[in-house]
């Protein structure tokens, strides 16, 4: 089955703006004979012409022409191995320069290089189960965020794909869904099939660490410095909150591009819920 | 006296009282002692006091002292008339008369007295008058002596004196001639080696010849001895530092020089250089026992040659220094402090060499016995010594190896306790090829408790070795106090406790993929070892430590409650652990179940998927499995009075219920709103939720995994009618065979009803089966 492209979400928010739009077919992927799609991720910078998707072993980059009206696959890998493999998602990462890929299938994690379509990493049983979602830290380059069916949600360094960096081990169930924050990378949201929504506070991996927020240069000032060290006392990464209004398993969480402290998330029963970030937490990170 | 009394009775004169006659013989009895003491001139004073008496210098009073009778008579002639007169004659004549036979009755009454005492003095008399003769005879023969005695001295005056003069020259002549024939005699003492002489008689010498060297030939005499003396120090100190000699005959050379006035300084010195010499060379001996090749004789024979051959040795030093140089006060006692601490840090070092070596041996008795002799032979030098701490340095190696011995038998009982597990990891391997695993894990878990108690117990025996009575470190404060508590108790048992539950720990740490490695028995069975250790074996060790070692109190120690909360915690991670890896084994073949089939272009259900029943089997397996090492288990009151077959007409009812407004065109929607409206009342299930020690919290949390993982498989795909069909069959069969391993059923139908209810959510044509019909399949299958 051809993988069809579903735009909309993809396009502009201008054009989001106004309801009536009709959504249009554009163009096709493919006539691709890879099986069936498991996921498509745009680049998340530049022209916007590059997409990638995941069908089967078959990890494939397209060329949206000018008019994005045509897709000519640009190039492609595939994953070979024992027994029959198959990418489960895929992420694009935003830092160097657009040029790196971050896909799962089963228990492993694997980085691609974009321009040779080659592996650079791989996480062999990142999880203890299949792995279903991943994020990369969108301010700090390396860090990869990764949830999956042991429950658990790991951070990595993708230099050093030995040991995560930290796991977290909250939800009773899979965890479908891993985000971080787009501007605060300590606010970290995941979406379990226990129906919960566990906002948690990664600050000791976060950009922003508590105590960086002063430059070091303004810290000559004796009294200045002091309520400064007994902030960093408390760095600790803890469970923010737990969000228990879905009755049913959630699939998807994700972040508000608009409002950095506002989230949604949604479950299998088509409840949609939106929360924010409480005020206490927001004005701890801002202030 | 009676008859006075007698006489006095029919009268009434003027000196009778009133009272009558009973008060009256007092009185004259009175009367009567008062004439005694007046005639031998005794005070009548002091009988003045008594109250009744008249005034004794009344003059007419008859009895008195200053009786006048002239003023009697005046008085009596003026005051009283004839008649009274006459009676007062007759009166008096009567009394005197009285008085006549009463001085009669006395002098009779007394005569012989009288007459006795008058003998005795005339036998004195005679006495004494031959007594004076013999003095005078005395006196007169010492005169006679004293007389000779004079003459005897004056005669022998002369010759006295010249013969004190005499002696004196004699003696100074005998002495002269010691000191002319010292040189020679020192010679010859020195020729015959009897040095001790030698130096005696210099020593005799020495003073006069410093007193007289002024005269020449005194001043010769001393040259010669000097050089002679040169000579004998010479010899004595090639004798000392030849040093073929034993240790006494060292320590005479050495009080001889000092007698010889030698520098003290210098002499330690190298009387402590010797004693070195001999210990160092003790010390290599040693040394070459322990030698790069195995060591031959065994640690006791070791530590006695160390005993008797340095630390002897040693002792005979210290001894012979300190008795030699007492004199030389605390600096020289220091010189020995240093010089016994620094070979005894030497033989230290051997010894715990040596020690060490021994380290890998398990013979805790030999060891013991062999430490017990090397501390009881330090403890000599030790009171020697105090200021070289060697008695403290002795018991701080004993108990550094003490330590070792512990940190050793810790590690012992881990890799036994490891040791055991391996046997069961084998035994758990082995038996499922024959096909009868079953009855085993009981024995099994019987197996590894009993032998991990019984090395445990072994280890505490030989732990015990080093505080026995009998062993002469046992009482010091590290034995009594700190050995028991903190070493055996705390970091033996304690930390073999804790080991324990690590080792079993790191069981569920090992992260899933490669936690297939363990055998899900295996993890069942540590479970219940953790367990029996909470309830019972934890107390029971501690107890028997606590006996056998008295522990004092006066370190803290881990209270038994902590150990047990330890205990129990990795009981239950190990048991929660189980259970997801069995869940996941069972979830792993739903999953590939549903991902594999296709599920649009299925027939229509015939029989229940095989992969269903294999389920239920494996699920019966572990349920068998659990029964053997955890109790059943409660279960909610409902269950018990619900049969197989309500149940199923119960469930089916349901799902009709369930899915039936699907036909009706806004069929999403309101299956939506009932599964929500359901689900309001329904509480929500922790699919990996915290388990109980008992059989069906086990499972019900092992079924819970397994239906949500089926329920999270089936809303990933698409069905077909015929799909959506074989579903529903394969979710009743499963009612039927899984309702009675949980603790509350409602659970299971909650998420198999659910899972129904998502397949035919993803069905576009959602046509279910008759219930009678699935029952049919169902029963038939």
């Amino acid at each position: 089955m051809p993988a069809e492209l579903e735009p909309g979400g993809h396009e502009s928010p201008e054009d989001a703006a106004s309801p009536a739009h009709a959504l249009e077919l554009l163009c096709h992927l493919g006539p691709a004979a890879h099986g069936s799609t498991a996921c498509v991720a745009w680049e998340p910078a530049g022209d916007g012409k590059r997409v990638i998707s995941l069908a089967d072993n078959h990890i494939l980059l397209w060329d949206l022409q000018e008019s994005s009206s045509q897709a000519v696959l640009a190039s492609s890998a595939s994953l070979e191995g024992k027994g029959q493999l198959k990418f489960t998602t895929g992420r694009w990462s935003p830092h160097h320069n657009c040029t790196q890929v971050a896909t799962a299938n089963d228990t492993a994690v694997r980085g691609w290089d974009t321009r040779t379509m080659s592996q650079i990493y791989c996480i062999e049983s990142a999880h203890g189960q299949l792995v279903r979602d991943l994020d990369f830290n969108p301010n700090k380059q390396y860090y990869l965020a990764s949830c999956g069916d042991d429950c658990r949600v790991k951070f990595w360094d993708t230099r050093n794909v030995t040991e995560p960096i930290k796991t977290l081990e909250e939800h009773s169930h899979w965890v479908w869904s891993v985000r971080y924050n787009h501007s605060h990378d300590q606010l970290v949201l995941t979406g379990s099939s226990d129906s919960r929504v566990i906002l948690s506070n990664m600050v000791s991996i976060s950009s922003e660490p508590f105590g960086h927020l002063v430059d070091d240069d303004d810290l000559s000032d004796q009294e200045e410095r002091r309520p400064e060290e007994k902030s960093q006392e408390p760095p600790q990464d803890s469970v923010i909150a737990t969000y228990e209004e879905h009755e049913d398993s959630v699939y998807a969480v994700d972040w508000s591009s608009a409002d950095p402290w506002l989230f949604a998330s949604l479950s299998y029963d088509g409840r949609l819920v939106i929360n924010r970030v409480p005020r206490a937490l927001k004005y701890h990170i801002l202030l | 006296m009676a008859a006075a009394a007698a006489g006095r009775g029919p009268g009434s004169g003027p000196g009778d009282s009133p009272e009558g006659p009973e008060a009256e013989a007092p009185e004259r009895r009175r009367k009567a002692h008062g004439m005694l003491k007046l005639y031998y001139g005794l005070s009548e004073v002091e009988a003045a006091g008594r109250p009744a008496g008249p005034d004794p210098l009344d003059p007419i009073d008859l009895n008195g002292a200053h009786f006048d009778p002239e003023v009697y008579l005046d008085k009596l002639r003026r005051e009283c008339p004839l008649a009274q007169l006459m009676d007062s004659e007759t009166d008096m004549v009567r009394q005197i008369r009285a008085l006549d036979s009463d001085m009669q009755t006395l002098v009779y009454e007394n005569y012989n007295k009288f007459i006795s005492a008058t003998d005795t003095i005339r036998k004195m008399k005679n006495d004494f008058r031959k007594m004076e003769d013999e003095m005078d005879r005395l006196a007169t023969n010492m005169a006679v002596i004293t007389d000779f005695s004079a003459r005897i001295s004056a005669t022998l005056q002369d010759r006295h004196e010249r013969i004190t003069k005499l002696a004196g020259v004699h003696a100074l002549l005998r002495k002269l001639q010691f000191l002319f024939e010292l040189p020679s005699r020192l010679t010859k003492c020195v020729e015959l080696g009897a040095y001790g002489q030698a130096v005696r008689y210099q020593g005799r010498a020495r003073a006069v010849l410093q007193q007289y060297q002024h005269l020449p030939s005194f001043r010769a005499i001393q040259d010669d001895c000097q050089v002679i003396t040169a000579r004998l120090a010479q010899q004595l100190r090639q004798r000392f530092r030849e040093g073929g000699s034993g240790a006494p005959e060292q320590a005479e050379c050495v009080e001889l020089l000092l007698a010889l006035g030698e520098p003290a300084e210098e002499l330690c010195e190298e009387f402590l250089a010797h004693g070195r010499g001999r210990l160092e060379e003790e010390l290599r001996s040693l040394e070459a026992e322990l030698g790069p090749s195995p060591p031959a004789p065994d640690v006791l024979e070791f530590t006695d040659r160390g005993g008797s051959g340095f630390v002897g040795g040693l002792c005979q030093v210290a001894a012979a220094y300190q008795e030699l140089f007492a004199a030389q006060g605390p600096a020289g006692a220091e010189k020995l402090a240093a010089f016994a601490r620094e070979l005894g840090s030497r033989y230290f070092a051997l010894v715990e060499r040596r020690l060490a070596q021994e380290q890998g041996g398990s013979d805790n008795s030999l060891l013991v016995r062999a430490l017990d002799r090397f501390h009881r032979r330090l403890r000599a030098p030790g009171a020697l010594l105090a200021a070289a701490g060697l008695a403290e340095a002795a018991t701080g190696i004993v108990e550094r190896v003490a330590r070792e011995r512990l940190g050793q038998h810790l590690q012992g009982l881990q890799s036994a306790f490891l040791g055991c597990l391996t046997d069961v990891r084998q035994a758990l391997a082995a038996p499922r090829v024959a096909g009868k695993e079953g009855p085993g894990l009981a024995e099994l878990l019987a197996n590894v408790a009993s032998s991990t108690l019984s090395h445990i117990k072994a280890s505490l025996a030989s732990v015990h070795l080093f505080t026995a009575k009998e062993v002469s470190f046992s009482n010091k404060p590290y034995f009594r106090g700190e050995f028991c508590s903190q070493g055996v108790r705390e970091s033996l048992i304690v930390g073999f406790i804790r080991s324990m539950c690590q080792t079993a720990q790191n069981f569920c740490d090992s992260p899933g993929e490669k936690g297939g490695a363990t055998p899900p028995a295996l993890l069942l069975l540590l479970s219940r070892l953790c367990l029996d250790y909470e309830t019972a074996t934890i107390s029971y060790i501690l107890t028997l430590t606590d006996e056998q070692f008295l522990v004092q109190d006066q370190f803290p120690v881990t209270p038994v409650s902590t150990l047990c909360a330890e205990a129990r915690e990795t009981a239950r991670r190990l048991l929660t652990h189980y259970v997801k890896v069995q869940g996941l084994v069972i979830s792993q073949m739903l999953r590939k179940s549903v991902e594999t089939r296709d599920w649009l272009s299925t027939l229509e259900p015939r029989n229940v998927r095989a992969v269903m029943k294999r389920v239920v089997e494996d699920t019966t397996a572990i349920d068998v499995q659990v029964g053997l090492l955890y109790e059943e288990g409660v279960r909610k009151a409902q269950s018990s009075d619900s049969s197989k077959r309500t149940f199923s007409v119960y469930s089916s009812s349901r799902q009709q219920g369930r899915y039936a407004p699907s036909y009706t065109p806004s069929a999403p929607m309101d299956t939506n709103l009932l599964s929500n409206i359901q689900k309001l009342f329904s509480e929500r299930i922790d699919v990996f939720s915290p388990v109980e020690f008992n059989k069906v919290s086990v499972l019900t949390g092992i079924i819970k995994i397994s239906l949500k993982t089926l329920l999270e498989c089936v809303r990933l795909r698409t069905f077909g009618r015929f799909g959506l069909q074989q579903v529903q069959v394969d979710c009743h069969f499963l009612q039927l065979y899984l309702w009675r391993f949980v603790a509350d059923e409602e659970l299971v139908h909650l998420l198999l009803d659910e899972v129904v209810a998502s397949a035919a959510l993803r069905c576009p044509d959602p046509v279910p089966m008759e219930p009678s019909v699935v029952e049919v399949i169902c029963e038939r299958g």
